[in-house]
This record gives C-alpha cells, sequence and structure tokens, in this order.
C-alpha cells in the first residue's frame, strides 16, 4: 500500500509503484476529472500539482507522488487562482468538447500561483505544453488574464 | 422538408415522477416504433438515469429538459437546439437542462439524412432549425392553455417571457413547473406558429454554453470516465499492417502480470483485459502475437503517390464540364500548369477512441461519444446475432471527433462489442485506445493528388480551367456508397472542386479513384480539405500571371455569386487589404493572402497575414475570417467554430502527415504527428455577415479555407508557391 495525500486528504493505494499516478487517480481513486490523452507528457491533458508543481501524471510513477502533496482539478477551485480560473472558464466559454481543459486549468493554475499577472510571453511558456485540438488558444489565454484580475 | 406530427407523450404514459409535460415530434408513421422507458442516454448515464423520448420534458422542479439528437463533441449542440427550443417557449436559459437522445431513428433522425440518425457534414442546427422551435412553440402553446383553463381567461390573453407565464390584467402568474402537470392533459396543437425573427430572445444573442462549468470542473463525464461494477479494461493489440490478422499468439507473460484477467483473440487483434488500464498495457506489453500478412497491404506514402501520379496522365471519370476546356487551353495565350499533393491525416482528437459494453443474454449496452447511430446500432446488433433495437446506445460528450467517431464501418465500436462477445459478455468492457493505437488505427482523411492546368487570353482573364483529382473514394464500399457515388463519382472526393464558384467559361473536373488497403474517412470539411487549397492557390498563381490583384480576381469572377462575393469583401475590408502590410524587420519578410470557399452550405472567407524569418521559419500573425452561416443562431457559438476550425486547419497545414512505409504507419503520438499549441496562435478576427437566411453549419467550412490563405500570404512574401501540404518552405 501507498499512501497518497490528495487535495488535502491522505489515501492509501494498492497498486504497483511503477503505476503512473493518472491511472491510480482515474483507476485505483475514481477522480476523473484528470484526463488521458497522450501517455507520453505531450499534452498536459494529465497535468495535475506535485507540491504545487505542475506535472504531467501519466508520466509520474506512484512511487515519485508518494508522500508529496497533490492536487487535481477535482481540488484546484479550493485555491484562489483555481477558484478565478474555473470562473473565468465559465464566463468566456473557452470549453468545447472539454477534454483537454482539466489540464489547461491546472496548469494555469500553475503559473497564477507564480506569477499574479503573467505577460503573453509567460503564459505562453506555462500553457504551450498543453494540446487543445478544438483550438480554445485565445480564449484560454483571455481567460488566464481574467482570471489573474480577479484573484482575491 | 418532413411532414410532423406533435405527440403529447405524457399521455402514453411516459410520465414519471418529476416530469410534467413531454413532448415529442414524430414523423407521423413511426409512433409504433417508440421505445419505452430505458432508452434515455445524456451525461448522467453511468450513474443509471433513465428518462422518457422526447425533444422536451418540463419537470414540476421547473426545469426544461431539452432532448439534443445530436452528438456534443465540442461544436456546441447542447447550447445550439436547447436555444431554439427556449426560444420558442419563451423559457429562461437559466431553467434549460441538455440531455443526449437515445438511439432511435423514428423520431431522432437527421432530417437532411432522410431515416438516418447521425451526426455530421455541420448539420445538427440546420436541420433542427424548425424542429426544434416547433417543439417549444407547442410546449409554450400547451403551458398558456393549462393557465387559460386554470385562470378562466382566454388564453390569448396570457404572455410568456422568460419562463414566466403571465395574465397581466388579473396580475396573476406560474412558472412552467406550476403548470406542468396540468400541460400535460392539453390537447396538442396541430400547428403552432413561430416567432417573426424580430421578436427573438435568444437566437442571435450570446447564450452561455450549458457545458462550461462541468468541463471546467472536472465532472463532465466522457466514454473514458465510465465505470460500471466488475468492468474490464481492454487494450488490444492490432497487427502492424491494414489487412493483418493475428495468426497466433502466447499469452502466458501477459497473463502473469497482476490485474490481467483474461486474453482474447478477436478479428481485430487479441485484447488483453485487466482490472485496470496500466495492467491492460503491461499485459498488452508482455504478449506476443504472429501475424497473418498474407492479405495487409505493404505498399508505402511514395509509393502510393507514385501511382497517382500516373494515374493523373490519363482522363478519370467527368465530374462536371463547361464548354470546351480543352480547346479553351489550346487557344488560350498563356497556359498554367500545377500539381499538388496531400497526406494521410489522422483526427487526432483529444479523447483517443474508447467505448464501454455491457452484455447481456438479450441486450447489449454502449457509453460511447454516440455520433452515428444509425450504423453503430445495426453493426453492433449484426455482430451479435441481435435485432438492432436489442442495442441500447447512450451519447456521452465526445472529447472530440472532427468527424472519426462517425465510423462508417463502427470499426472501433465492434471492437469493443467483439471483446465483450469473446469473453461471454462476463464482465463489462472498456476498450480503451492509447494514443498510439488511435494514430495509427487509419481511417484517415485520404492521400490526394490534383493536377491544374489554366489558360488566360491576352487580357489576363481565365478561359480554361481542367482540374484532375486523383484519391480514395471516403464512400465507396459504404451503405452511402449507393447515395451518393453518382456515375463513379465520389461527391466528396470532388466537393468544392467541381462546383468550383468562379465564372469560368471552359471548366472541366475529373475524378480517378484507386482502390487502397488504407481505411479512410471523412476529416473535418472531407473534400474541401483538398480542393478548397489546390483551387484557391492555383487561384493566386493565375493572377501573378496575369498581374492582378488576388482579391480583385475572385471579385471579378464571382459577380455573380452574391454571397461569395460579400464574404470575400468583408474579410479583405476588415484585413485592410488595400492597405500595404506594415513593413518587416530586416531580414523579415510579410504576406498577405485570401482564400474564399463554401462548404455545407456556408461560405468563409479568410485573409491570413504571415512573416517569414530569414532562416525560412515562419508564423502567422494575423487571420481575418468573415463567414455568411444564415441567421447567427449564436454568434460566440459561430465565433468559437471559426477560430477552431482555422486551427485544426492550420494544424493540418503546419505539420498534418500520416506516412507509411512498407504499409506501417509511421506516425505514433504527437511527437511526430504534432499539434498546432498555444504559442503559435495567431490573433483571429471573426466577422459574421447579417442574415435572415436559415441558418447552416459552423462547425467545418472555416477549416478548408486556412491553409490556402496562409499558403497565398507565404506566395506573396516568398515569391515561391507551396504546391504540398504540409507546408515546407525553402529557404
Amino acid at each position: 500500500m501507498t499512501t497518497l495525500n490528495v487535495n488535502g486528504k491522505g489515501v492509501s493505494v494498492d497498486a504497483d509503484p511503477d503505476t503512473p499516478l493518472l491511472w491510480v487517480l482515474r483507476d485505483h481513486l475514481n477522480m476523473t476529472g484528470t484526463k488521458y490523452g497522450c501517455g507520453m507528457a505531450l499534452c498536459g491533458a494529465c497535468t495535475v500539482h506535485v507540491n504545487g508543481q505542475p506535472a504531467r501524471s501519466c508520466s509520474t510513477p506512484l512511487s515519485a507522488a508518494a508522500g508529496k502533496r497533490i492536487t487535481t482539478i477535482e481540488g484546484i477551485g479550493q485555491t484562489k487562482e483555481g477558484k478565478a480560473l474555473q470562473s473565468a472558464w465559465v464566463e468566456n466559454d473557452v470549453p468545447q468538447c472539454g477534454y483537454c481543459q482539466s489540464g489547461q486549468i491546472m496548469s494555469a493554475a500553475a503559473l497564477l500561483a507564480k506569477v499574479k499577472r503573467p505577460t503573453d510571453a509567460e503564459i505562453d511558456g506555462a500553457m504551450s505544453g498543453n494540446v487543445c485540438r478544438c483550438g480554445t488558444y485565445n480564449r484560454i489565454r483571455v481567460a488566464i488574464r481574467t482570471a489573474a484580475r480577479n484573484v482575491k | 422538408m418532413n411532414a410532423f406530427e406533435i405527440v403529447n407523450l405524457s399521455r402514453r404514459d411516459f410520465l414519471k415522477a418529476g416530469a410534467g409535460l413531454t413532448l415529442g415530434i414524430a414523423v407521423p408513421d413511426a409512433l409504433a416504433q417508440m421505445a419505452g422507458p430505458g432508452q434515455g442516454g445524456g451525461s448522467s448515464a453511468a450513474a443509471g438515469t433513465f428518462e422518457p423520448n422526447a425533444f422536451v420534458r418540463i419537470g414540476t422542479d421547473n426545469t426544461v429538459t431539452v432532448i439534443v439528437k445530436h452528438l456534443e463533441m465540442g461544436q456546441g449542440t447542447f447550447t445550439g437546439l436547447p436555444t431554439l427550443v427556449a426560444e420558442e417557449l419563451d423559457a429562461d436559459w437559466g431553467q434549460i437542462r441538455a440531455e443526449g437522445a437515445p438511439a432511435d431513428a423514428s423520431r431522432y433522425n437527421n432530417l437532411f439524412m432522410g431515416a438516418v440518425q447521425g451526426t455530421g457534414g455541420s448539420t445538427a442546427m440546420a436541420n433542427s432549425y424548425e424542429q426544434m422551435r416547433k417543439a417549444g412553440a407547442a410546449a409554450r402553446a400547451m403551458l398558456v392553455a393549462a393557465a387559460a383553463e386554470r385562470w378562466k381567461v382566454a388564453p390569448d390573453s396570457i404572455t410568456v417571457a422568460r419562463g414566466a407565464v403571465m395574465h397581466p390584467p388579473s396580475n396573476r402568474r406560474a412558472n412552467f413547473g406550476q403548470l406542468a402537470a396540468s400541460a400535460a392533459k392539453m390537447p396538442v396543437p396541430q400547428e403552432v406558429k413561430l416567432k417573426d425573427p424580430k421578436d427573438f430572445a435568444l437566437i442571435g444573442r450570446r447564450t452561455p454554453r450549458t457545458d462550461s462549468r462541468a468541463k471546467s470542473n472536472g465532472t463532465a463525464i466522457y466514454t473514458q470516465d465510465v465505470k460500471l461494477p466488475g468492468m474490464l479494461t481492454a487494450l488490444v493489440a492490432h497487427p502492424p499492417r491494414f489487412g493483418g490478422k493475428p495468426k497466433s499468439f502466447d499469452a502466458e507473460k501477459a497473463k502473469a502480470v497482476k490485474g490481467v484477467v483474461d486474453v482474447v483473440a478477436i478479428p481485430q487483434g487479441v485484447a488483453v483485459l485487466a482490472n485496470d488500464f496500466w495492467s491492460a498495457k503491461k499485459g498488452r506489453d508482455a504478449l506476443t502475437v504472429e501475424w497473418e500478412e498474407s492479405g495487409a497491404f505493404k505498399l508505402g506514402s511514395a509509393e502510393i503517390m507514385a501511382e497517382y501520379k500516373k494515374l493523373a496522365a490519363t482522363p478519370g471519370l467527368p465530374a462536371r464540364k463547361e464548354g470546351d476546356p480543352a480547346g479553351a487551353l489550346g487557344r488560350a495565350a498563356k497556359t498554367l500548369e500545377a500539381a499538388y499533393e496531400f497526406p494521410y491525416l489522422a483526427h487526432a482528437c483529444m479523447e483517443p477512441m474508447n467505448c464501454v459494453v455491457k452484455l447481456s443474454a438479450d441486450a447489449c449496452e454502449i457509453w460511447n461519444g454516440e455520433q452515428f447511430q444509425s450504423i453503430d446500432q445495426p453493426e453492433v446488433a449484426a455482430v451479435l446475432g441481435m435485432k438492432p433495437e436489442q442495442v441500447k446506445l447512450n451519447m456521452l460528450f465526445a472529447g472530440g471527433s472532427f468527424g472519426r467517431r462517425a465510423n462508417p464501418h463502427a470499426d472501433y465500436v465492434v471492437e469493443a462489442v467483439q471483446i465483450a462477445k469473446a469473453i461471454g459478455g462476463r464482465a463489462p468492457v472498456k476498450l480503451v485506445w492509447t494514443r498510439e493505437d488511435d494514430m495509427r488505427a487509419g481511417s484517415y482523411r485520404p492521400m490526394y493528388y490534383h493536377a491544374l492546368k489554366a489558360g488566360l487570353d491576352a487580357q489576363g482573364n481565365i478561359i480554361a480551367w481542367q482540374h484532375r483529382i486523383v484519391g480514395q473514394s471516403i464512400l465507396g464500399g459504404t451503405v452511402f456508397e449507393g447515395m451518393m457515388v453518382k456515375d463513379g463519382i465520389d461527391a466528396t472526393s470532388v466537393e468544392g472542386a467541381a462546383n468550383l464558384p468562379y465564372a469560368v467559361p471552359n471548366l472541366g473536373v475529373d475524378l480517378h479513384s484507386p482502390k487502397m488497403g488504407v481505411p479512410v474517412q471523412w476529416w473535418r470539411s472531407v473534400g474541401s480539405t483538398h480542393t478548397a487549397f489546390s483551387t484557391e492557390t492555383f487561384l493566386d498563381e493565375l493572377a501573378l500571371a496575369a498581374g492582378k490583384d488576388p482579391y480583385q480576381v475572385r471579385r471579378a469572377l464571382l459577380a455573380k455569386s452574391p454571397r461569395h462575393k460579400a464574404v470575400l469583401e468583408m474579410a479583405a475590408t476588415e484585413a485592410d487589404w488595400t492597405t500595404p502590410l506594415v513593413s518587416a524587420r530586416v531580414g523579415e519578410r510579410r504576406g498577405r493572402g485570401i482564400a474564399v470557399h463554401e462548404s455545407f452550405n456556408t461560405v468563409v472567407a479568410q485573409v491570413a497575414e504571415v512573416t517569414v524569418r530569414r532562416d525560412g521559419s515562419w508564423r502567422v500573425d494575423r487571420v481575418m475570417c468573415a463567414v455568411d452561416c444564415g441567421v447567427a443562431v449564436n454568434p460566440d457559438v459561430i465565433r468559437a467554430q471559426m477560430e477552431s476550425g482555422i486551427v485544426y486547419g492550420l494544424t493540418a497545414a503546419m505539420y498534418g502527415a500520416i506516412t507509411l512505409k512498407d504499409g506501417v504507419v509511421e506516425q505514433s503520438n504527437f511527437h511526430d504527428y504534432m499539434p498546432l499549441r498555444m504559442n503559435e496562435m495567431p490573433r483571429i478576427g471573426v466577422y459574421i455577415a447579417r442574415s435572415n437566411e436559415k441558418p447552416t453549419g459552423v462547425g467545418e467550412p472555416a477549416t478548408p479555407v486556412i491553409a490556402p490563405a496562409v499558403v497565398n500570404a507565404l506566395f506573396a512574401a516568398t515569391g515561391k508557391p507551396i504546391r504540398s501540404l504540409p507546408i515546407r518552405i525553402q529557404t
């Protein structure tokens, strides 16, 4: 059994230590907000925070996550950045198919936690690892700016 | 358009606790086939919710649930179709809920596809525009009748606005929920009057998407998220080449992996079933399979293209002929020729294909981003020896599709069912394709080769145009072949070319449809993905040869196509076409390109501005996109779809290519089939033409226009034509 701290709660998981955190969350903990897109850290759909840093959970083995603070899309609304971002996403109708948006919001939340008013270049830097095949990028940029203004 | 009968489903004992008025519109002779409760779909289907069949359901809790017959894959059906109902119902947008329809073509057929239930061809809004408004108007009339009876007043003294039914003279009011039970007893109006467009309260304005919140907090349920008690996850080892089959396999090591439950052969390959994804993946990695490849396809992309070029030297089947193209070419003052090459393209949806199947002795239940009920249901039934109506399809949110989930052979759905069948239905099965499986599964946009010739007279007018297209037929071998392949011409191979809008007196389009063992399929905007490119970039080469401005050349040729011309002018005006571009930095070149194209009855024009750096790298700085899609039901969704189509088309233009070597697909994931990313995004402006015509599609028509607009801009910047996609700039 491996012990994890997910969204502030301690949980025990019976999975091989090489199991990617993504599948631990989805298959073992039934937290399906974090998505599978590529399995190679190429698309960012699986982005979570590990000790506050954005991480691709598809390429983070359980053994590397043990004992660390994991935050997922299900918990990010508890942070002021996450809350502002989720509101801004809705206000700007960012999602289309929506499948990548959990990861987008997690990457954006990590950015805003570090940089209060990111420039376009900083947004590009933080968000270019997250693919959206529906092409919502310009709205994501607008929503990040909206959220940055509204973080209280 | 079909004649409709509006039926009061409440009276047919479909009423259940909490649901008051239930209304459906059915084609007259289809009533007997109505499915009973239990056919419900919707995003909550995983939790086992059951709903009655209808377009509109008003609960005693004052919610209005709109049953949406078209898949929500990002394009906005769960917002647009409910908007139509809400408009005529005079509902408050906040009380509207959207729910996916079950498989039942007798009521949920696509009115543009005859008896077929499916989503595609950018038809969701267009075919539903009157149908859904009538459903809303009928519900409104019954609510009014109920209020009139209750208050003992004349129905025409009652008003409805934003979900409130009111009798102003007596100052009485009620909400829909309070009237629902009584309204359910009212006779269904035989005819309903739809609003005058000037009275629209929702249509033409931005109504917020119904799915934004769930898609921003991780609660939206996709097929990938469905988990049933005892469910097994299946990964399939597929043959390395199309047409291969499993000959034998050794499952010993796979079965030794913790969590692996079973390994079974199916026609598509060998399936490894496990308690979870990662165990199934490790099991598949440990599996060894020997493949039967006698019928496998073994050509590479280069060999395929060489065959296409050979074919292009001979005339194909005529798709259009005006005047005498050959004769006019012979007497032209100047002739130009160009050939264009297009690769296979994968759809690469963010959610790779997947499907959940639960099998019992007399039923099969499926959870899927269900796009093509009228294909999937009979295909599944055939595999199981069941009747189609024994197959229940739950339509969940799809993580993108771009055409992929409407597979004409139900490929991945049938694969999932084969696995469930192979284990005797002893557990529900979730088939998951990894990104690599998805990328290599075929059903691509076909490769094409185009050869164009044109003749100019001494004044530079285009007097001849000869267009030859070579590429696989998408419809050949599908159930649509009889309907949409006429005289050997697959309409989807030549759309956008055979209906070239330009006034060219001598025009010929012909087609070769060679057979290849690579599965192909419609890909966002289908034939226009290649025809818009060759026609619109060739036109710029002709304009240059004639010494004319590409925009003015188009304007003149579109004098008798007012819709095209207006949209073209709108894009040019917004882009300040006549004002030279701001000069580039030293060593950089800038260019501006324009293109216009009609697809799915919608006309889109785009102007792209590019910067080419000294090293040959380049970027698109800005795109101005004008669109005429009839009545703009939701301008914000239209803007989103234009942005989306541009990104999708630009991604393919910049990077998209699936290539084969000895029959094996060379790409596997997003590192070698690259998507456009945030840092490469151009600024995009969308301009929507005012129109009172019925709405036309918006999901696809922006896609084909961006590649020619960008390539024309690069041509303007560098002086070098680009005739193959993806774009490669020679420095």
